[in-house]
């Protein structure tokens, strides 16, 4: 595999070299314009057509960006980042040369046009190399932008875009028991890489992360493992780390009615230039894991609502029968507790307002204290947050019994744009035009 | 290739003011044989070059400091490139600089505290220069970046020598001061001086660096006692192995040709030495001093940079544009830290501060990183 490469660099060596200075990073716009093909290696040897399935390629170009109702892959790779620069201009040709990235590398290509190898032996390669060899692996690129990037901190419009900003994205309240930590919330731009390779993911995100020296800067960024959510009907629920089936009552990418109504922005929704676009909110949720382990099974099950093996409502005989919160039990108490996640969670309580979800485990180690540091990092898509999530939220942080083992300790809200046409077009280009 | 407005006539450029009369100040000190002798009377806050209109060839800068300040005397061309240098002008003493000029557009720069931009003035060379092809371009680096490693490990020397002699005479203030000054110095050239590795670690090795039957030695063994017990009454014989092994690297640097394309790859180096050394605190452990490192590690890699100037312009100058911006965000955001003719510690920054260097260090790193492959092609 490498030999195909170095053999095909080698035959490219006096166009290579060429480019290598004239496209060398100077921020060159337009580079989003030029076809990801020319001169650009794929990672096994022009053959990335040939996956499919798991190991497969997802479409980049669209009417709505790849990694929202795409199926959830097994691995995140989550960014958000501050903007450095106050020059505009250079935040728009980054967004341009992210976006061509984004197209070959979720295409099975290298980062850059040159490639991890075959270019000039004195430069440093344009693609950070991990990734050689290893099939697209179903990877996602997804940009969002905070509210910081359209005012910030000190209230500076530094970019002109103030006056652009979504209503929709109105900060989000202070949440009833809420510790987040600063430093890992908020940011001014994300970026979610999903992929089924870890590698592949964490490949996306460190080549961005270089492209995007000297402009914008990682605030936080998070791993994570094993989806939580499903997001087709073909895809069995999965389990987050408290050992439940988690995204039941998800929004599908089969439910197109219900995407219309609850996932997408409309053009009449107050902002044209998000229109096929949608909200994300990330929470980091740390959980108490070694107390929750200690609880009974019953207590478990009251606290969720649903029974562990097979994920059915209380009461219920499987997992995708609806919730009776109307029955009573044998003394007379609700069988489905009115403090339980999945009552105060669900849309008869909250106007019908559903989310996308599309979280993922995470273990950071572990926290110095004989713990594991883990839980879930959640991430919920969503048309309009003040009518969704907020309200959704709200309710579970007054009174779901579930809080004693959960501190949410990072937050995080950003508009993603809608997709990216084609290769003349670019992450965020009806905001900046 | 587009043109910027980065071809303004650098020293080598093809600019040939031919026709231009010399004006008659520039006259009256012309000695025919001898070229110009121009007289630099530099204080804490002032910097009269008496003449700024010279012919192109062989000058004399004669400085003189009357200030209270050590001083430095700089000629730059665009870029900062060095053309000359005097290095640690004690009050009261004159120095002088003898330098070739071709015709272009100068500075001329004092530094009061050996800090800083320096106190500039404009200096015009006039005369007939003719286009250095791009070859002679980069021989000319090599040249221009051997002056300059020359000049430090000259000062090198001397401060060694007093911080040495401070050592062993157990003043313990004024080995601390003289401390980062030696060390300044040496970490502007650490490139050359890495390429010794076997006297690279007995100078400046760090604790962790020494191998099982190596002794802990050098500037950082000192700085331990100086700054943990306060006890430098054992640390005569190291301090006066320090010195003689300074010595040996000096001579050696100086009689090393760097190529350009070590040149390139010095000015990375350097960077890299901020980004993984200084910006976390590792270097000046006992000291704290690392932001004198991480200022003279980024004076040192712009004078690599400087010195390939005229070859980048001819091959890349988008990337030389981009390199002058990045040199200035880097500047502007050490410059916060300054503290009278030296630097805060580095445990006086905020973890935000530091992430706003390291930012600034990864912004200019990316694009110096692709100089090489410029110089090389």
């Amino acid at each position: 595999m490498s030999e195909q490469s170095s053999t095909a660099g080698r035959g490219r060596r006096r166009l290579s070299r060429r480019r290598a200075i004239t496209l060398a990073g100077v921020g060159v716009a337009g580079v989003a314009g030029v076809a990801a093909g020319a001169g650009a290696l794929t990672r096994d040897g022009d053959r990335a057509a040939a996956y499919d399935g798991a190991a497969g390629a997802v479409p980049f170009h669209g009417e709505h960006q790849a990694g929202i109702t795409t199926p959830a892959q097994d691995r995140l790779h989550f960014v958000a980042f501050d903007v450095i620069t106050k020059d505009r201009d250079r935040l728009v040709a980054m967004l341009q040369e992210w976006t061509a990235a984004a197209a070959r590398m979720t295409g099975g290509k290298d980062a850059g046009v040159i490639g991890a190898v075959g270019g000039m032996p004195e430069a440093p390669p344009d693609d950070t190399g991990e990734a050689l060899g290893l099939p697209p692996s179903q990877l996602t690129l997804t940009v969002g932008f905070g509210a910081t990037l359209f005012r910030d901190a000190q209230g500076g419009d530094r970019f002109g875009i103030a006056a652009r900003r979504p209503a929709a994205l109105a900060d989000l309240p202070h949440f009833a028991g809420d510790a987040l930590r600063p430093e890992i919330s908020g940011g001014d731009l994300c970026v979610q890489a999903c992929a089924n390779d870890p590698q592949v993911a964490v490949h996306a995100i460190r080549n961005l992360a270089r492209i995007g020296m000297g402009v914008v800067s990682v605030r936080w960024s998070q791993l994570g493992f094993g989806r939580t959510s499903s997001t087709s009907r073909d895809q069995a629920t999965p389990r987050n780390l408290f050992g439940f089936k988690d995204g039941t009552a998800n929004l599908k990418a089969e439910d197109a009615g219900l995407l219309r109504e609850q996932l997408w922005a409309h053009p009449d929704d107050g902002t044209d230039w998000m229109a096929g676009g949608s909200y994300l909110v990330t929470r980091k949720i740390r959980m108490q894991i070694e107390t929750w382990d200690r609880s009974s099974l019953v207590e478990q099950e009251q606290i969720v609502g649903r029974t562990k093996g097979s994920g059915a409502p209380l009461g219920r005989r499987d997992e995708f029968d609806e919730p009776d919160f109307a029955a009573k039990g044998d003394d007379g108490q609700p069988v489905i507790a009115v403090d339980s996640h999945v009552r105060l969670a669900h849309p008869t309580l909250n106007n019908g307002a559903r989310l996308l979800r599309r979280g993922y485990n995470y273990v950071d180690g572990s926290d110095g204290l004989g713990r594991l540091d883990a839980g879930l990092f959640f991430m919920a898509y969503q048309r309009d947050p003040r009518r969704q999530f907020v309200p959704i939220q709200t309710q579970l942080a007054r009174n779901d019994s579930m809080n004693e083992y959960l501190r949410h300790v990072s937050s995080g809200l950003f508009a993603c744009p809608p997709g990216v046409r084609d290769a003349a077009d670019w992450w965020g280009r009806a905001l900046f035009s | 290739m587009r043109t910027t407005r980065f071809l303004v006539p650098a020293a080598v450029g093809a600019l040939a003011l031919t026709g231009v009369t010399a004006c008659g100040a520039k006259d009256d000190r012309q000695d025919a044989g001898t070229g110009n002798t121009v007289k630099v009377k530099a204080t804490d806050s002032v910097c009269e070059v008496d003449v700024t209109e010279l012919d192109a060839g062989q000058a004399t800068f004669t400085v003189t400091n009357s200030g209270s300040k050590v001083n430095e005397f700089y000629v730059y061309a665009a870029g900062d490139r060095v053309m000359g240098e005097v290095e640690n002008i004690a009050p009261g003493l004159s120095r002088e600089l003898r330098v070739e000029l071709p015709a272009g557009t100068y500075e001329t720069a004092c530094k009061p505290g050996m800090s800083g931009r320096g106190i500039r003035g404009a200096l015009k060379v006039s005369g007939t220069a003719a286009t250095v092809a791009p070859d002679a371009a980069l021989t000319e680096a090599t040249a221009s970046y051997q002056r300059y490693v020359t000049s430090q490990t000259a000062a090198l020397l001397t401060k060694t020598e007093e911080f040495v002699a401070a050592v062993k005479a157990g003043d313990v203030p004024k080995a601390k001061a003289l401390y980062p000054v030696a060390r300044t110095y040496w970490e502007r050239i650490e490139p050359v001086a890495e390429s010794f590795g076997d006297l690279d670690p007995k100078i400046d090795g760090r604790e962790e660096v020494v191998e099982e039957g190596m002794e802990f030695t050098g500037f950082h063994r000192i700085e331990k006692d100086l700054w943990t017990t306060g006890d430098i009454s054992k640390d005569g014989p190291i301090a006066d192995r320090l010195l003689a092994d300074v010595k040996e690297i000096v001579a050696r640097a100086n009689a090393e040709k760097l190529t350009p394309l070590q040149l390139a790859n010095g000015a990375k180096a350097l960077l890299d030495e901020v980004a993984s050394g200084k910006i976390t605190g590792e270097e000046e452990r006992y000291s704290h001093t690392d932001l004198w490192d991480f200022n003279a590690n980024l004076e040192g890699s712009k004078a690599a940079v400087a010195a390939l100037r005229p070859a980048l312009e001819q091959r890349a100058p988008e990337l030389v544009a981009q390199l002058d911006k990045e040199f200035a965000n880097v500047e502007a955001a050490l410059g916060k830290h300054r503290d009278g003719d030296g630097w805060k510690l580095h445990t006086q920054l905020s973890k935000a501060e530091l992430k706003e260097l390291s930012d600034s260090i990864n912004a200019l790193a990316e694009p110096i990183s692709k100089v090489a492959a410029a110089v090389a092609r």
